[in-house]
């Protein structure tokens, strides 16, 4: 797909790719919204929440090759995930320590890994992802310079994306990611999506300047802030990050400014560290009910019909649960599996 | 069959492995023109080139991570650590990350990777380019470790690491890198991963070592067995996962353990094989299990005397051998 320097990408987007992105973004809301209610409930140990960030995450995920291309995702990313394939029981599955397809129960909720997706297993620790999707960026590299595939075979993954908070930047790691990313010219994309808070630290703790793509220049790598409330001002910055590394031209930091609006995790309590007015000042900028007014404006959804989203959204996620809930423990013996893979010699 | 060193026998590994598999490639510090500061890789960027042959940023974080991801992507990358001593940054990344990637992901993503790893002292290289780490790494499941001390081993060895399809760390003992010599045959061959070798079989007692000390250990038992002490030599060749089977068989012939690492002995890989002997060899001692390794002090001195009062040797070992012996 070639840019047309007048037109911006998100104004060639379908009308059902604007819905669908709607849905999905409406979707992660209320799973994530029913995992808070859950964990109230005592019925899961652990919830990590993205609420704040589906806008920018649906974006980035429509920009890219879904399912093709490499993913590295962090604990935020519910949205993404769907957009990507994610099963919507299977992120139930995960909640209540049963056999999702992310691990099977071993890990804690929101270690997405579906290998059918190309959606590759994180940890917990943060930006471990990231030098890690260099790597995957160089796999991708390498086979199209060892002549092992063509560069333009959209079957074959052409880039690897990568997301992380913005106190992820602070690790070593992510310098040694980027510096990789800018040395080798790395179809990369390192998305860091800036909630404000790392738990209850500051941008201005973690970075002695405005933005964290600030940096970008220092890596040779393409820099960009965009309003991570604003989807299509998302998917525009991420389709030109995306062309870039589908032409060879290396690796983009884009870096997509939101606001967690929930606290860190289920055990944290976010009122020792900032004000209730401030909250509210951001969830007038979320950016589910401001891309549903979008759609209302330009005439692509009705009233009507996103109320009928709402019903359907809150219909997903009662039917997720209630097939997860009746889906069985692991055996308490899977804990010893999987421990060496077998191989050719084995 | 033609002689060769330890450090032959692996860049013939990988230049093998090279030319077997396209999805093979070296990444690490100074693997390109320069051939690697010990030349493992000399020659190999001529043959295969700037793709192939990857000359990293001076990070051995990133050298691992950008290893991991691309065996994830289904390459088959060999990772090489210039020294051991410098492992410590990427430690989160192969302990947290490539060793249990195929565990947290219910199976579903391996990372075929090869880590190579020349460690150990002996070399004039102070307390910075002379350690042993292996007691740290053995301690991860979904690892595997490997320390070749014959040509022969670290060929056949280097080999089945790449064929691998979990993260195998190799630990070459680079003070034997030109000193240690063998015949290895024409051809294609490997050596399987897990079984521990009979390096010299014995009666009396049995001397578990690996590396350098395998090399040391099978020297010293020549020249006891001129004093009529049989003892039996087991190279380990596999830290884990171990052989435990061949320990018992041998302390159940011998009655008698002697355990040799040049690594520290609090919490070394020693304690592990003393364990494995308590455990289910108890019955078949005749005396105490012994260790003899380096001193629990930071790291092996640079100044010579006091890097060889660190050193086990194989006069040393002949001396443990002896005193067990006599038990």
């Amino acid at each position: 797909m070639a840019v047309n320097s007048t037109v911006r990408p998100a104004a060639r987007l379908s009308e059902s790719t604007l819905r669908d992105m709607y849905w999905t973004m409406l979707l992660a809301r209320r799973l994530d919204e029913r995992a808070w209610a859950l964990h109230r409930q005592g019925r899961i140990a652990f919830h990590i929440s993205g609420i704040g960030q589906e806008a920018a995450q649906v974006a980035a995920a429509f920009a890219i090759n879904r399912g093709v291309d490499f993913v590295a995702p962090y604990y935020r990313d519910l949205a993404l995930l769907l957009a990507l394939g994610m099963p919507t029981t299977d992120f139930m599955l995960s909640l209540f320590g049963k056999h999702d397809i992310s691990s099977g129960g071993r890990q804690m909720p929101f270690h997405w890994s579906f290998k059918h997706l190309n959606v590759v297993s994180g940890s917990a620790v943060v930006t471990t992802q990231v030098p890690q999707a260099a790597g995957l960026a160089f796999a991708v590299k390498y086979r199209q310079q060892t002549g092992m595939v063509d560069p333009q075979d959209t079957t074959q993954p052409r880039l690897a994306l990568t997301c992380l908070g913005e106190g992820s930047t602070s690790q070593g790691e992510w310098h040694e990611a980027m510096n990789w990313a800018g040395v080798h010219k790395l179809p990369m994309i390192c998305f860091v999506q800036n909630n404000m808070y790392a738990i209850s630290e500051k941008p201005h703790q973690q970075m002695a300047v405005a933005n964290v793509a600030d940096r970008a220049s220092a890596y040779g790598v393409a820099g960009a802030v965009v309003d991570g409330n604003d989807v299509l001002a998302v998917y525009d910055a991420m389709v030109e990050a995306v062309e870039r590394a589908y032409n060879g031209d290396g690796a983009t930091l884009l870096e997509a400014k939101m606001y967690r609006l929930t606290p860190h995790s289920s055990d944290d309590d976010d009122r020792t560290y900032r004000s209730r007015e401030e909250i509210e000042l951001w969830k007038a900028r979320d950016g589910i009910p401001r891309f549903r007014q979008h759609l209302i404006d330009v005439g692509v959804l009705t009233e009507a019909e996103a109320g009928d989203y709402d019903a359907r959204a809150r219909a997903e996620t009662d039917r997720a649960q209630q097939e997860a809930d009746a889906a069985p423990m692991p055996a308490p013996e899977e804990a010893l599996g999987d421990l060496y893979a077998k191989g050719e010699l084995d | 069959m033609p002689e060769i060193t330890l450090i032959e026998a692996l860049r013939q590994a990988m230049d093998e492995e090279l030319a077997r598999d396209p999805r093979v490639f070296v990444v690490g510090e100074d693997v390109g023109p320069r051939g690697g500061v010990f030349r493992a890789t000399q020659g190999l960027y001529e043959k295969y080139g700037a793709n192939r042959l990857v000359d990293s940023p001076l990070a051995e974080l990133s050298i691992v991570a950008v290893g991991i991801g691309a065996a994830v992507a289904d390459l088959r990358p060999i990772c090489e650590i210039q020294f051991a001593d410098f492992i410590y940054p990427a430690f989160n990344q192969i302990v947290n990350e490539g060793s249990r990637m195929y565990y947290r992901s219910n199976g579903a993503w391996c990372v075929p990777m090869v880590i190579r790893v020349p460690y150990g002292g002996g070399i004039g290289g102070g307390l910075y380019h002379s350690q042993s780490i292996e007691a740290y790494f053995s301690h991860v499941p979904g690892l595997k470790i490997v320390v070749p001390s014959t040509p022969y081993d670290a060929k056949g060895l280097l080999k089945s690491a790449v064929r691998d399809p979990n993260p195998v760390m190799v630990l070459e003992p680079k003070k034997g890198y030109r000193a240690i010599k063998g015949e290895i045959p024409d051809g294609e061959f490997t050596v399987p991963i897990g079984p521990a070798r009979i390096a010299r079989e014995g009666r009396d007692v049995s001397v578990f070592a690996y590396g350098m000390m395998a090399y040391y250990a099978a020297q010293a038992a020549e020249t006891v067995a001129q004093e009529g002490i049989d003892a039996e030599v087991i190279d380990l060749r596999t830290l884990l996962p171990l052989d435990q089977d061949a320990i018992l068989n041998s302390v159940k012939k011998t009655g008698k353990a002697l355990i040799v690492h040049e690594d520290m002995q609090t919490m070394g890989y020693g304690a592990e094989v003393a364990a494995v002997i308590a455990t289910d060899g108890f019955e078949y001692l005749d005396g105490p299990v012994r260790r003899l390794t380096g001193p629990d002090v930071p790291g092996v001195p640079y100044s010579h005397p006091m890097q060889e009062f660190f050193m086990p040797n194989p006069e040393k070992i002949a001396d443990a051998i002896r005193d067990l012996a006599e038990y």
